[in-house]
């Protein structure tokens, strides 16, 4: 079952670069939530709102997999204020809960949004807001919208207003590929470039209160880890030592990061403290030891380790101590990153021939497999947990998809010309 | 001599696009940041002279087709580091050839197949790069004519994801400075 959302096409200004993620579920629409998002009402100079605020909404939630929004075709009415609706057309359609609202134009590019969200069974409102926006804000606003909303009907914060940052990489035959760091909304929408490079950009990182984004560039041919200010694309080289600097991830407060260098002889743990600039070894030995991921409490760090011959997951104390095996099952197990909650890891696990995501429930020791595709990896978590973003490849093509955490929802974000790649799912702003 | 043109191609590329430039989303004006130069070595010229009746090849011993030293590419197995026995004349004759000419220098790019994660790939790619540089330093190469850079599944020769297409990509190139 293919089902295609919708289809974006946006232009940078400043480029000559276009770029286009496209958004597709491919699988999961069953035991979804009915709701009905009814077109939002407009009142205003032009004839219509200039943004189309319930279909935002209404793509976000069936993103999600937890809702179905009923098309608007299917609609027998379509009130815009509450006094206007009658809860038993609503009811004889199937539909849990039904959203309205309405766009005031205040003053030139002013707006106000006001939406009520209601219960049709019990025929009462269960949240309603009304909250002024720019009209360059408009689609943040809608997002925040479906934050209420989800928030409202699942008990989970909604993670729609929320960033992602990934590398895109162009290859034309006569010249050298681009490489782009890249950062967009959630839903694929106003890609931005941060960096550009001729060489290889990998391993983006968010800090944790999303200002800042590390990462490595091979730029002049020597790995090193960068750490950008998003705002200003100002950025510090934190690292460049001789041989790998790589696999950033940053503590839980922020005051430190976590990396690979192999300046010791293998390929170490090693922790910056941002704040005073000391660096710390934290694995050692001869085997490759690297992909470090902070536990929420910022008490232990998993990471990737062959020492067994075979990669596989360990967590180490960030204070030193002992290296525990966490993963038993398979001969490939990599790329740990802890789930928000703190309560499993998400890693690359080969099966048979296939490298998927996988998630490793930490008190059960129950390991699932999440995805079905072949060559699976960079697997990051929404904020809320509820869903994993990861490249995969497709054809010729690297792709971005997303996987629900219990692994009942897929969907795919496509670029078009080029390739995209190691996904990183801001934190909540 | 594909890889050779390569070489050429990338390290000409490094003075045309050397660096890279960032910008500021937000509302903020954007910024660049500077850039350590690119490039390495001090890109010294190769000479060759032809003679007449030229039966015999005298140009510059690295551009021999003939010569081992013209093979410039080290292949491995999956998920292993160790140079199979097919590979070691290849090293052998570079390492003679560093030994005796002190003022060349190599850099051993090493990579991945694009199977697992991307950082697991690149200290991968970098042990076998450190398996080759350490074999040269048996073989009397200075430690300080060797530089290795681990790349893992980045810059792939071949874009297939199949067998024959990943035996083409786990593989260190030897690259000697001014090529």
């Amino acid at each position: 079952m293919l089902r295609r959302l919708f289809l974006l096409l946006i232009f940078l200004p400043t480029s000559v670069f276009s770029a286009a993620l496209e958004i597709e579920i491919t699988e999961g629409i069953e035991g979804a939530a009915p709701i009905a998002i009814v077109p939002f009402g407009w009142q205003g100079m032009a004839a219509e709102a200039p943004l189309d605020i319930g279909a935002v909404v209404a793509a976000d939630l069936s993103r999600s997999g937890r809702f179905k929004a009923l098309p608007e075709r299917d609609m027998l009415t379509k009130p815009t204020d509450a006094t206007k609706i009658r809860f038993r057309n609503w009811q004889a359609l199937g539909q849990d809960n039904l959203l309205i609202g309405q766009v005031r134009e205040t003053g030139a590019g002013r707006f106000v949004i006001q939406f009520q969200l209601f219960d049709v069974y019990k025929g009462e409102q269960l949240t309603g807001y009304s909250m002024p926006s720019s009209a360059k804000a408009l689609r943040q606003t809608a997002h925040r919208i479906s934050d209420i909303v989800y928030e409202q009907l699942t008990g989970q914060k909604g993670a729609f207003s929320t960033r992602i940052a990934y590398v895109t990489v162009v290859r034309n035959k006569n010249s050298q590929p681009q490489y782009r760091l890249q950062v967009a909304d959630a839903d694929g929408f106003n890609p931005q470039t941060i960096t550009t490079s001729s060489e290889p950009i990998m391993s983006p990182a968010w800090s944790p209160n999303g200002e800042k984004i590390a990462y490595v560039s091979f730029e002049g041919r020597h790995s090193a880890i960068y750490v950008q200010t998003i705002s200003s694309g100002k950025r510090e080289r934190v690292s460049s030592a001789p041989g790998i600097n790589g696999a950033p991830a940053w503590s839980p407060d922020g005051s430190k990061l976590s990396m690979t260098l192999s300046v010791g002889g293998s390929p170490d743990i090693y922790i910056l403290d941002l704040i005073t600039g000391s660096l710390r070894q934290l694995t050692k030995g001869y085997a490759i030891e690297t992909e470090s991921s902070w536990s929420r409490d910022g008490k232990m760090i998993a990471y990737t380790s062959d020492r067994g011959g075979r990669p596989q997951i360990y967590q180490i104390p960030v204070q030193g101590g002992k290296a525990k095996r966490l993963t038993y099952e398979g001969s490939y197990n990599a790329r740990p990153v802890f789930s928000p909650d703190g309560k499993s890891l998400a890693m690359i696990h080969r099966q048979g021939s296939a490298y998927q995501i996988a998630v490793l429930e930490l008190d059960s020791g129950i390991l699932q497999v999440l995805t079905n595709g072949k060559l699976d990896e960079s697997p990051s978590f929404a904020p809320n947990g509820s869903m994993i973003l990861y490249a995969a490849k497709k054809g010729e093509r690297g792709l971005l998809a997303a996987v629900s955490a219990d692994g009942r929802v897929h969907q795919n974000l496509v670029m078009k010309g080029g390739e995209v790649r190691d996904p990183a799912w801001s934190p909540f702003k | 001599m594909k890889q050779l043109k390569a070489a050429l191609l990338i390290f000409v590329g490094l003075f045309v696009l050397s660096g890279c430039e960032t910008l500021g989303i937000g509302g903020a004006s954007s910024a660049t940041a500077t850039e350590e130069g690119g490039g390495y070595g001090n890109g010294s010229g190769v000479s060759t002279t032809g003679i007449e009746g030229g039966e015999v090849y005298t140009g510059d011993p690295l551009l021999n087709p003939a010569s081992l030293l013209s093979k410039r590419v080290i292949h491995f197995a999956f998920d292993s580091s160790e140079v199979a026995d097919e590979h070691l004349p290849v090293i052998a004759a570079h390492a003679a050839y560093l030994a005796e000419n002190p003022s060349k220098n190599v850099i051993l790019e090493a990579y991945a197949d694009e199977r697992g994660s991307r950082e697991y790939n690149v200290a991968l790619s970098e042990q076998r790069g450190n398996t080759v540089a350490d074999l040269m330093r048996l073989q009397n190469v200075s430690p300080s004519q060797i530089q290795v850079i681990g790349y893992g599944e980045e810059k792939p020769v071949s874009f297939g994801h199949d067998e024959l297409s990943w035996e083409q990509n786990r593989r260190v190139e030897i690259i000697y400075s001014g090529e």
